[in-house]
């Protein structure tokens, strides 16, 4: 790792996924080699989710401004690919505790954006039903549970999902995500360390995007987190967090490995967050030419232009998935807002459950799923003890 | 966090009946992960050292390490695992070392397990037992009743078994629920009380209080350990004392504490946990909404005072309520 020696710059960086070490002593180029590959309409799925993501953000952020949203608003403007990419590599029977910058990790899975605008309205058509804010939704139907705003708390739930693959011998994988400020807390620590003692299938996706609300890197740790996974037993890999295809390739590879029973990884993706942590804040603390610099590295700009120049689409295809998206966004934000607010008498409904939930699975769109057909899903029969 | 500070309570001064409350303990954790695979334990030091009060004693052999999960010295791994696993259809149960570390693992508590189902409709069927309450010189640390903490989180059930057969049969019903349930086991009952408790499977209901003792001049509404305090009082005193033993605090029996304040007209209600804002404020003010007319003394509590548990025994004697304490709050009462 070339940042080992103190605090992280926050400069846009362009270096290949990594691992900083690999306690195991495998190798990661020898399953690279084998990766299924990315069909052009995976590819058209990826621009298609990180659109997604920013249309319906913009819109919410509009909602916000005119009054239509209670209490803030957040977004993860210039995290798209994160992600977009990392819950690419799911299978439909994996699952999730996605984060507030990471919209596009519900869309993956099968949310449509009119029951995130909803739930950001409190409207009965969101995904909590009014009963919780802003990011705080899991559809667990989708196989995800919705994120706390306690950080990094989710970790410790995911690595207890992937303890339940464990237990049962099953061949499943979850996945979380936090930002770098997450990694300065307490809990962070006990569910890297449990996870690496018990060999858990958890993917952990460390989003650096700069700034804990105003806190810069090198006031929030000494060394650059991603070196601390060795240290806990496993990988640690750096990717670029604003290209989509390195963050995927990484997660990919690692949700394999956790799949084959070797255990977490750790994927820092490092990024810039674009927007403030909320609608509220101004950004004033960020350095002078930072945000310029990342704006030019746009990660669904630069997407757009890869599959141009290297994929061979024509720039009309292009256009077409986004202005499609923002149609379908459209239309989803007028069902939002056709959406009736709850009825008061709700408000004290649903405290304790009188009966057992099961979480469903979510939607897998990469074609590597989809070439399943007819195979395993993975869930075993029960096999403890 | 060491579990070799404290890992024994007192020897019992005398035995009750057939078996303990730690045996019956042990009993309906054993039963249930013998009937149902999904049930897994989690927590510091149960595996080949079978807990610090030994009530997963032989348990990894008999279910494996993958359902006897020794834990690192973290308690919001654990709680924060177990809501996981229970959301993906496990039901665990997990050992906190002494009631006290809950505290360790408060967030993962409050804030994800017991508002779960209420924001996702995600149901966390999953146990958190909690070795709590002194009497042994544990200290502040390893001393504390945590319940009032608890009852403030909507989301938790919380239950206090006094007897031998309501701890086996409190945990089964608190295993087979589909919410988080903390499960307050009082270390200076563990092997002091016993009592005939059915073999195999056994369970007593969630929310029910039970009469301890028929009474029509007095009532103590008690929990834990004051339960058996008000039952020795009545029995030297040799007065006409009404004990219900409230067995779950959260959801509270409010019809079974009306009934026995309506029938005597006059209440103590006692525990050990401290006083203010306490299960006594809650049953007292439940109490005197509701139950006014038929009061004929005002509503007392025998209660810990506002203190930290204190470890040098006679300290801790002047703050746990003592049998006399419990003698003179009754004779107080009937005066009226």
């Amino acid at each position: 790792m070339e940042r080992s020696e103190g605090a992280v710059a926050s400069e846009p960086r362009h270096e290949e996924a990594h691992t900083s070490a690999d306690s195991n002593g495998t190798q990661d180029a020898t399953v690279h080699d084998l990766a299924p590959r990315l069909t052009r309409e995976d590819r058209t799925a990826l621009l298609r989710f990180m659109a997604m993501m920013r249309t319906s953000e913009e819109r919410g952020l509009t909602l916000y401004r005119q009054g239509k949203v209670p209490g803030s608003f957040y977004d993860g403007c210039g995290q798209e690919a994160i992600s977009v990419g990392s819950s690419f590599a799911l299978a439909p029977e994996d699952r999730m505790c996605i984060l507030h910058r990471d919209l596009g990790a519900h869309f993956v899975r099968g949310l449509t954006p009119d029951r995130y605008l909803a739930n950001y309205m409190g409207r009965t058509g969101g995904v909590t039903g009014g009963k919780d804010g802003n990011m705080h939704f899991g559809d667990p139907s989708l196989g995800c549970i919705g994120m706390v705003s306690m950080l990094p708390d989710m970790a410790l739930v995911a690595m207890g999902m992937a303890l339940a693959f464990k237990v049962r011998s099953e061949k499943r994988v979850a996945m979380t995500y936090f930002g770098e400020g997450s990694t300065a807390n307490g809990q962070w620590h006990e569910a890297m360390n449990m996870a690496g003692v018990q060999r858990l299938p958890v993917v952990f996706i460390l989003e650096n995007n700069g700034f804990a609300y105003s806190t810069p890197n090198e006031l929030e740790f000494a060394v650059d987190p991603v070196e601390r996974a060795r240290t806990y037993g496993f990988p640690g890999v750096a990717v670029d967090g604003n290209d989509v295809e390195a963050v995927f390739e990484a997660s990919r590879v690692a949700v394999e490995r956790a799949r084959e029973g070797g255990g977490p990884t750790l994927i820092e993706c490092r990024t810039m967050r674009m927007h403030g942590h909320g609608a509220h804040d101004d950004m004033s603390y960020v350095p002078e030419g930072l945000h310029d610099e990342w704006a030019k590295r746009d990660p669904i700009e630069l997407y757009a232009q890869r599959l141009v120049d290297d994929y061979g689409f024509d720039p009309s295809e292009v256009d077409a998935v986004r202005n499609e998206v923002r149609a379908y966004v459209a239309e989803c934000a007028e069902k939002a807002l056709a959406s009736p607010m709850p009825e008061a008498e709700g408000a004290t409904d649903g405290v304790f459950a009188d009966a057992i939930t099961r979480l469903g699975d979510g939607q897998a769109p990469w074609s590597h799923w989809q070439e399943r057909n007819g195979q395993s899903n993975g869930k075993s029969e029960w096999s403890a003890a | 966090m060491s579990a070799a500070e404290t890992t024994t309570a007192p020897e019992a001064p005398e035995v009750r009946g057939e078996i303990t409350y730690l045996e019956a303990i042990s009993d309906a954790l054993r039963e249930e992960m013998r009937r149902d695979e999904t049930v897994i334990c989690l927590g510091q030091d149960i595996g080949a050292f079978g807990g610090a009060f030994k009530v997963t004693d032989g348990f990894i052999e008999e279910f494996g390490a993958s359902r006897v999960i020794d834990a690192p010295l973290a308690e919001n791994a654990i709680i924060g695992a177990a809501v996981g696993a229970a959301a993906e259809g496990l039901r665990p149960v997990c050992e906190m070392q002494f009631a006290d570390f809950i505290a360790c693992g408060f967030d993962q508590l409050v804030n994800v397990a017991a508002k779960l189902h209420f924001r996702q409709g995600v149901a966390v069927p999953m146990v958190v037992r909690l070795p709590s309450g002194g009497g042994f010189s544990g200290g502040p640390f390893h001393s504390q009743n945590p319940e009032a903490w608890l009852l403030q989180a909507p989301g938790l059930k919380v239950v206090a078994p006094a007897t031998a057969a309501d701890a086996k049969g409190l945990l089964t019903s608190a295993i087979r629920d589909s919410n988080p349930v903390c499960f307050l086991e009082h270390k200076g009952l563990y092997r002091t009380v016993r009592g005939e408790v059915p073999e195999g499977e056994y369970s007593v209901p969630i929310g029910e209080a039970r009469v301890a003792r028929e009474g029509g001049e007095v009532s103590v509404i008690a929990y834990g350990s004051s339960v058996h305090l008000a039952l020795d009082a009545a029995e030297e005193l040799d007065e006409d004392v009404e004990v219900l033993d409230l067995r779950t605090l959260c959801p509270l029996d409010t019809k079974a504490v009306l009934t026995t304040a309506r029938k005597t007209g006059k209440v103590l209600v006692a525990h050990e946990a401290t006083r203010s804002c306490g299960v006594g404020a809650e049953v007292a003010a439940l109490v005197t909404e509701h139950a006014f007319e038929q009061l004929d003394a005002p509503v007392r509590r025998l209660t810990a005072p506002d203190v930290p548990i204190p470890f040098s025994p006679p300290l801790e004697q002047a703050v746990l309520p003592q049998l006399d304490d419990m003698k003179e709050a009754l004779r107080e009462l009937l005066s009226y």
